[in-house]
This record gives C-alpha cells, sequence and structure tokens, in this order.
C-alpha cells in the first residue's frame, strides 16, 4: 500500500501532463494574446497612446478566440501524444455554426449596447457587463464538470484530477460572486433598487458562515475519492452557496460606495478568469486574469484611500444608513445668495477660475452647459481648468469621461493632487453637483464621518460659487459644508443645467 | 505545463499587472474597467472548448451559452471603450 500510492501519483501527473501538452505553436499563440492584453493596458498611461492600445487587446483576443477554434474545432496539431483524454477534436459543421450564430449573437447585442448607452449610465453597464463575465465563468466551470475529457483535466482513474477539481470549484465560486454581486450593484446603479444600504440582522455571521462553507466543500469536492457521480452535488453546492454570498456581499453597501464595489467586482471577474485559465492550462487566460485581478484591486484600493475608508469598513457595509436622519441642517447660519447674472460678471473679471464639477452635475446633465461656459470665459482671456476628486462620479474616472464626451480637452482636466495647491491663486472656485469633496471639516473636524478624506482647498480662493439646488440637502456623508456660510462664498441655489445656462445668458451679452 | 510553472506565470503577471495598472492615468479609469473586461472575457477560449467537444450535450450547451455571454463582452467591452476613447481630444492650438 505505502508503495502503491507514490506509483499512483506519478501516474495520474503522467496523465495530466499528456493531455496538457499542447503544441508549442499553440502555447505560443496564446502567450502572444496574453501579452497584447499586456499591451492594451500600457495604452491607458496617456490619452494619446490608449486607442492604440484598445487596438492590441483586440488583436490579443482575436488571437486567442481563433487559435482555440483552429486547435478545438479543426484538430490542426492539437495536443501532442494525448489519445483518450482528449474528446472531440474535429468539428463537424453543424457545430462550428452554432459557435459562430453564438458570437453573432453576442456581437450584435454588445455592439448595440456600446452605441446606445449614455456616458451617464456607464457604471451600470460596466457592472452589467462583470456579471456575464461571471456568469460564462460559471458556466465554463459547468461544461468542465460535465464534459472533463474536453478539457484536458481527466485522471487516470477516470475521475476530474483533484487540483483542477479546486480550479473549478474556485472559478464557479468567483465567477457566481461577480455575477450576482454585479446584478445588484447594477440595480442599485441602475435605480431598479433603492441606493439604500439592506442590513440584515446577524449579516456577518451569514456571510462569514457561507464564505467558511464555500471552502470547506471545496475541501471536501477535490478529496473526495468520487467526484465524478456520487459526490458532484457539491460542485453545485459550491456554486449556489456563491452565489447567494454575492448577493448577500452587496445588498448592506451604500450608494456612495459603489466605486468601490464596482472596482472590487472588476477583480473578482479577474481571479475567476484567472481560476479557469488554471483549470485549462491556458497562458491567455492567466494572465488576463492576473491583470484585471490586480487593476480592479488597485482601483478599489485609489477609491477607499480617497475616502479615506478601509476595505473592510465598505465591505461590512452599511455606510450612508444614518446620513438621511442626519440630513437636515440644525441650525440656520446665514449665506449669501446669489443671481446668475451676480456669477456672470464675477466670472468675467476673474483671471484664473477652477471648476469642480460632482456627480450632481452628470444627474443634471449640466455637463455640455459648463463647457459652453467654459469656452465663453476663454473667449474673455480668463483661463478655465477642471478639478476631479478621485470618487467624483459613479465609478473611478467616470466624472472625467463625462467631460471628455462635453469636448471639454483634457489637458485642461486636472487631478486632486496636481491642483489642490493653486487654489491659493484661483479667483474662483466653481463647484458644480459636488459637496463632500469640498468639506474642510474633512481636514478640521476629527468627528466628522469625512474626516481624513482628501478635499479642495477651495476655502483659499478668493471667491467660492457653489451652485445647488438648495440649502437643505447635504452630500452623500450627511454632514453640514462651512463652505456655504464663509464670507467669500456665493450660493447659487438652482438646478445646476437651468443656473449654467443663465450664467451663460449673460455672459454672451 | 506543471501546476508550478501555471502558479509562476500567475505570479509574474499579477506583478506586471500591478505595475503596468498604476501608470495609467487616472483620467483613463473608466475606459480602463471597460477593457479589462472586455479582456477578461478570454474566459471565451473554455466556452469555445466545451462548445466545439461532441461527446456530452449539456456541457455542448453550456458551453454555446457562455459563448455567447462572453462574445456580447467581448464586442461591447471593446466598442464602449474605443468610444470613450474617441471623446478625449487635446487643446486645440
Amino acid at each position: 500500500m505505502a508503495l502503491d500510492l507514490p506509483e499512483k501519483t506519478t501516474d495520474l501527473s503522467i496523465a495530466a501532463d499528456a493531455a496538457h501538452a499542447v503544441n508549442p505553436w499553440v502555447a505560443l499563440a496564446y502567450l502572444v494574446a496574453g501579452v497584447c492584453f499586456i499591451l492594451a493596458l500600457r495604452g491607458l498611461s496617456s490619452p494619446a497612446s490608449s486607442r492604440k492600445g484598445n487596438r492590441f487587446g483586440m488583436i490579443g483576443m482575436t488571437i486567442a478566440v481563433v487559435t482555440t477554434l483552429a486547435t478545438h474545432g479543426f484538430g490542426i496539431d492539437l495536443e501532442v501524444g494525448a489519445d483518450s483524454a482528449t474528446a472531440g477534436l474535429n468539428l463537424d459543421p453543424v457545430s462550428l455554426l452554432e459557435i459562430l450564430a453564438a458570437i453573432g449573437v453576442g456581437a450584435v447585442i454588445g455592439l448595440v449596447t456600446a452605441r446606445r448607452i449614455q456616458m451617464t449610465a456607464m457604471p451600470q453597464l460596466v457592472a452589467a457587463f462583470h456579471s456575464l463575465v461571471g456568469l460564462a465563468a460559471v458556466l465554463v466551470a459547468a461544461a468542465a464538470f460535465f464534459n472533463p475529457g474536453a478539457f484536458g483535466i481527466l485522471g487516470l482513474d477516470g475521475n476530474i484530477l483533484a487540483i483542477s477539481r479546486v480550479e473549478m470549484a474556485l472559478g464557479a465560486a468567483i465567477g457566481a460572486i461577480t455575477f450576482s454581486g454585479s446584478v445588484i450593484a447594477f440595480a442599485k446603479l441602475n435605480g431598479n433598487m433603492s441606493g439604500a444600504p439592506i442590513l440584515l440582522p446577524a449579516r456577518h455571521v451569514i456571510n462569514l458562515g457561507t464564505l467558511a462553507a464555500i471552502l470547506v466543500l471545496t475541501g471536501l469536492y477535490a478529496l473526495s475519492p468520487n467526484a465524478g457521480a456520487g459526490e458532484g452535488w457539491m460542485f453545485w453546492a459550491i456554486a449556489i452557496a456563491a452565489f447567494a454570498i454575492g448577493f448577500l456581499l452587496i445588498i448592506p453597501i451604500g450608494g456612495a460606495d459603489m466605486p468601490v464595489v464596482v472596482s472590487m467586482l472588476n477583480s473578482y471577474s479577474g481571479w475567476a478568469a484567472a481560476a479557469m485559465g488554471f483549470t485549462l492550462h491556458n497562458t491567455a487566460m492567466i494572465i488576463t486574469g492576473a491583470l484585471v485581478g490586480s487593476s480592479g484591486a488597485i482601483l478599489s484600493y485609489i477609491m477607499c484611500r480617497a475616502m479615506n475608508r478601509s476595505f473592510i469598513s465598505v465591505i461590512a457595509g452599511g455606510f450612508g444608513a444614518e446620513a438621511i436622519s442626519g440630513g437636515e441642517a440644525k441650525e440656520q447660519r446665514p449665506y449669501k445668495q446669489g443671481s446668475a447674472a451676480d456669477a456672470a460678471f464675477m466670472l468675467q473679471q476673474a483671471e484664473n477660475v477652477i471648476i469642480i464639477p460632482g456627480y450632481g452635475m452628470a444627474v443634471a446633465q449640466a455637463q455640455h452647459a459648463l463647457r459652453e461656459m467654459g469656452d465663453l470665459l476663454k473667449k474673455e482671456g480668463v483661463s478655465v481648468k477642471y478639478a476631479i476628486h478621485p470618487v467624483a462620479g459613479r465609478m473611478p474616472g467616470h466624472m472625467n469621461v463625462l467631460l471628455a464626451e462635453a469636448n471639454v480637452p483634457y489637458d485642461e482636466v486636472f487631478e486632486l493632487e496636481d491642483i489642490n495647491s493653486e487654489f491659493a491663486q484661483a479667483d474662483v472656485a466653481f463647484i458644480i453637483g459636488a459637496n463632500d469633496v469640498v468639506n474642510p471639516a474633512a481636514k478640521t473636524d476629527k468627528t466628522s464621518p469625512i474626516y481624513g478624506m482628501p478635499v479642495f482647498d477651495v476655502d483659499k480662493a478668493k471667491t467660492v460659487m457653489f451652485i445647488k439646488r438648495s440649502m437643505g440637502g447635504v452630500g452623500y456623508a450627511g454632514v453640514d459644508n462651512d463652505v456655504f456660510y464663509m464670507d467669500q462664498t456665493m450660493m447659487l441655489l438652482a438646478d445646476a443645467k437651468k443656473m449654467v445656462e443663465e450664467i451663460n445668458k449673460s455672459l454672451a451679452e | 505545463m506543471d501546476f508550478v510553472t501555471i502558479l509562476s506565470i500567475f505570479a509574474l503577471a499579477c506583478f506586471v499587472g500591478y505595475y503596468v495598472v498604476w501608470s495609467v492615468t487616472p483620467a483613463l479609469h473608466t475606459p480602463l474597467m471597460a477593457v479589462t473586461n472586455a479582456i477578461s472575457s478570454v474566459i471565451i477560449v473554455g466556452a469555445l472548448i466545451a462548445a466545439a467537444a461532441s461527446g456530452n450535450p449539456v456541457a455542448k450547451w453550456l458551453g454555446l451559452a457562455g459563448v455567447a455571454l462572453a462574445s456580447v463582452n467581448i464586442f461591447g467591452g471593446f466598442a464602449v471603450t474605443a468610444r470613450m476613447l474617441a471623446m478625449y481630444k487635446k487643446k486645440e492650438r
């Protein structure tokens, strides 16, 4: 018995090696695809190189798909020396038609959606796309479960290899979490569901319990001697538990934290692809999975840092639950209200204007009017810059896209760190649809929920113009803002778009 | 390829991803998410293998469904990224 065991293990690993011993050209093609994906992300280091980067991404994807179809569809130079482990080499024409039809259906839906989607709805679209990657990962894992031979993961004993079982289970679990989590994120971002956090009693216990169940089941599934038939239920149990946890994880997270959630789900969709890449021993999938996984993780980190919140506290959820109750300003403090004509006059007199757009601008669809205002001011010789906070909008970089859509040149748009020192020289800080990101309480008031969050130093500007619908509402964090009551602040109380249009009218006169 | 080789590729790719993503300008973070979304649909490779294989009709249909879903993402993701990137313009001088 003691002698038998190592022998058997060797046999299994040989079988696995044989099944995965692919033609070196095929392996090389997948590697090239992976490198193309790296170049696609590399291109995004500047807007000038980004379009070339996107083309690299398309090339990489074409290489991956064509290589797979060529090897698995037409049986060209398939796996060297493998016989039994690789079922279905030569694809019949009907199957090829079915595959092309599936690609065609997906392509039409994808292209039409991409063309029609409004830029304000980008976060929803990205969430919806994440859910599709997640679901596809679950489907691939399930297909590997039903037809392990095709994936070359069968051991000599007719069972799926233990290591492949772990990879499949993880792939299915991460995919399922990505799917259900993204569906909830989509519903919250799209307004199908209230953005308010839904807090279940004992949710931490439920979440941790479900997570533990997934891990234990994955372990048991890997170790079970009869994983194919008798104990296959564990695979499904893992997938179902993961669907549940994705749902449970996202419902308690409030609307303000959605940028973090979207980034996190982006990361998960990458890890799901990587897990399936391990199952298939496919370098393109592993490289991509690692890239996307790190990308989402870094974006989540950037978002958390910009809100001065820990990732754990975001995931634990519930932020913003009490904000609604503390919403009304406790005391009436005096503030100065101005009209569009006053604002236009002061803007014309200014030399340097810094515009701080927030999500409110996007909601009011004021970006085009705002760009027009910028153009009118530039004609008068005023220098106009835009300042964007990392968490402005509903996803990372959302505000930049909206401004780009309104034809604001990207070299007039600056990040927080790059422009914050310029407020001292600015004549006007023009705040439109933003609130918490200009609140000085984040710097001074240790009791404030947003304390420690990096904010714009608008209080250093000579004049502050603050467009706001009314004095009643406060920002997401539900805190009053001292900027409203400063001597140099002029409150412009109106709908953002209407106010900017009126300012434009006065400027044009 | 044995497991350790694959793990090495994965570990190194994580580092590559880390450095490449930090070099992405914050102004392009939304296109970054859209394009990562598109490339993570490389999972279509697994779906294609399942859809092309004979022997198990269930696996085949699951594969075909996976191919369709991933295609939505690939075409939609790259197209929407291209649409966004086309909007980023420099100042006219």
